[in-house]
């Protein structure tokens, strides 16, 4: 297990969810097993982006905020995503920006202030033993990981790095377009599906013509809406593929949108899918806050997450 | 594709599935032989779009088709697909998949439900035990959990609802019913099914190539196993309430 010795930091205190997860799992989907990957991919890609990581290095998704890491030699990392009041050594971490840390500083995350998710990108990316071609923590699958086993991370834990993880990088500007107000109300682009037609017309004028609350019942397989009661003349379908962002609506009629984590197979029927980076927005999204949903069309939504790779890929 | 056609449902179809998927929708009904019309297509797709392609996900009646639209648009996948499915042809070989047998102990201490099952039906439980174990069965979709098989058809008469309220927390290597379907349970978690009782295979084993002992298209057969046979083969034989 211990073939990565550099390591980067120690956990002194882990906080309620932090995972390690690169671009996600890829392939195996026939086998029953989930994509994983980072629920934010927006500001995941960017943490990286901004240590010079290439597209689909480990870094950590931190939820909530309560991890404490102490660095174990001189890192070069950043963060972005979500504002969790992060601190190094007692002042106020910057986002979205290369910070050098020095061996034996403290880096503490406190509590959610925009946005839910924080990713922290170490240069080089984390260390970890790849588990069917992915090291992306599933938690529930008890796949990938640091541990391989799916674990989040736990007090007293170290983190493997590269030997190159303190490397200088050059400072670049984020364009102010690219990091989001999360806790501005959220539209969140849907492309219609298949079985849009089998809702009644007064639940699709709801769907997406009137405020959806993001409930507590929240995690990476999904985030359920609630809202006015959608009524879909079909109850079931056999079961089928489901993709990312998928919006389903079980018979309650309060729909659940469908994250990383999501079951790779399922029978509801669905509005449509959010667009990759209306996901991405929706798992910032707190409980509690309102979100409106948006039809969009297949040209736009591509030329969005063609925007957002040119942008990322600088 | 003129044979798996349907007219009155304009089968097959392709349907928005996002961004970065679509849905191909082959079938209106499960039926063992979907699998070798799901399975060519697969291929076909694996050919057709190499490094674009992300991910397949088969079920009984569609294939989840799951791609980089970055290096391919979704329009012109879309048209690959449509070319795809104008000239294709079940591919019994593609589907043939492995021979399967699941030690299996049936006893209510590890299949809670048999006798619920026996009730329903109106079978003695060595009456289900003997018709869940005296047919093979194909897979037809993993799902749910890694290495979870979805396999069918079962016999009708041992149809049977799920349980109103699911256990949460399905022993391990539990063998279940429900519907038309049955399956076994890779890992503990939650579940709605009959249990009927417990197999001694490892159907998800992380130091195995591939992981996943059973793949849709896979022919599987339940061997009923005496309580001694089953601890000798390294089965659980705690009692299910005891795993709640």
């Amino acid at each position: 297990m211990n073939q990565y010795t550099v390591i980067g930091f120690r956990v002194e205190r882990a906080g309620p969810l932090a995972l390690l997860q690169d671009a996600g799992r890829f392939g195996v989907r026939r086998l029953g097993v989930t994509q994983g990957g980072p629920a934010d991919l927006h500001g995941w890609a960017w943490a990286n982006r901004l240590v010079d990581n290439a597209w689909g290095n480990p870094a950590l998704e931190i939820t909530f905020g309560g991890l404490q890491l102490v660095a174990e030699r001189d890192l070069t990392i950043a963060v972005a995503g979500a504002d969790l009041g992060a601190t190094l050594e007692g002042s106020p971490l910057p986002l979205w920006q290369p910070i050098s840390l020095r061996e034996g500083e403290t880096l503490v995350f406190g509590t959610p202030r925009n946005g839910l998710r924080a990713y922290l990108a170490v240069a080089g990316g984390f260390q970890a033993e790849p588990v069917l071609g992915s090291v992306s923590c599933v938690v529930r699958e008890g796949l990938g990981g640091f541990d391989g086993r799916g674990g989040k991370l736990g007090d007293g834990d170290r983190l493997a790095v590269t030997a190159d993880a303190g490397r200088r990088v050059q400072e670049k500007g984020v364009p102010a377009a690219e990091c989001p107000d999360y806790t501005s109300p959220a539209t969140l682009a849907l492309l219609p599906g298949a079985q849009v037609a089998d809702f009644t017309g007064d639940s699709l004028f709801a769907a997406f013509n009137r405020p959806w609350k993001v409930d507590d019942r929240a995690d990476r397989m999904g985030v359920r809406l609630t809202g006015p009661r959608l009524v879909c003349r079909i109850g079931s379908l056999i079961s089928e593929g489901i993709g990312l962002g998928a919006v389903q609506v079980p018979p309650d009629g309060q729909p659940i949108a469908l994250l990383n984590d999501r079951q790779t197979i399922g029978g509801y029927p669905r509005l449509g899918a959010l667009t990759p980076l209306a996901a991405s927005l929706l798992a910032q999204c707190l409980p509690g806050q309102e979100v409106r949903l948006a039809a969009t069309t297949l040209e736009r939504a591509l030329s969005g997450q063609r925007r957002f790779r040119d942008a990322v890929a600088g | 594709m003129s044979r798996a056609m349907n007219c009155k449902e304009r089968l097959p179809r392709i349907e928005s599935a996002g961004l970065d998927g679509w849905m191909v929708r082959l079938f209106a009904r499960i039926d063992e032989q979907n699998l070798a019309w799901l399975g060519a297509l697969a291929r076909r797709c694996e050919a057709e779009f190499g490094e674009a392609l992300i991910d397949l996900v088969p079920s009984y009646t569609t294939l989840l088709v799951v791609f980089d639209p970055l290096r391919l648009s979704p329009v012109s996948v879309r048209h690959r697909l449509v070319v795809l499915l104008a000239d294709l042809e079940p591919e019994e070989e593609a589907v043939a998949g492995e021979v399967r047998e699941l030690p299996t102990w049936y006893d209510p201490s590890v299949g809670p439900d048999l006798e619920r099952v026996a009730r329903h039906t109106g079978m003695s439980v060595e009456e289900v035990i003997a018709r869940h174990a005296g047919r093979e069965y194909r897979v037809f979709a993993l799902g749910f959990a890694p290495g979870f098989a979805f396999m069918g058809l079962l016999d009708e008469s041992l149809e049977v609802p799920r349980l109103e309220t699911p256990r949460k927390r399905v022993p391990v290597n539990s063998v279940a019913i429900a519907g038309r379907q049955t399956a076994a349970y890779p890992a503990v978690s939650p579940g709605g099914w009959n249990l009927l009782g417990r197999t001694t295979a490892r159907l998800f084993d992380r130091d195995r190539d591939g992981f996943s002992l059973l793949r849709v298209g896979d022919r599987v057969r339940f061997v009923p196993l005496a309580r001694a046979a089953f601890e000798r083969q390294g089965g659980d034989a705690t009692p299910a309430e005891n795993h709640a």
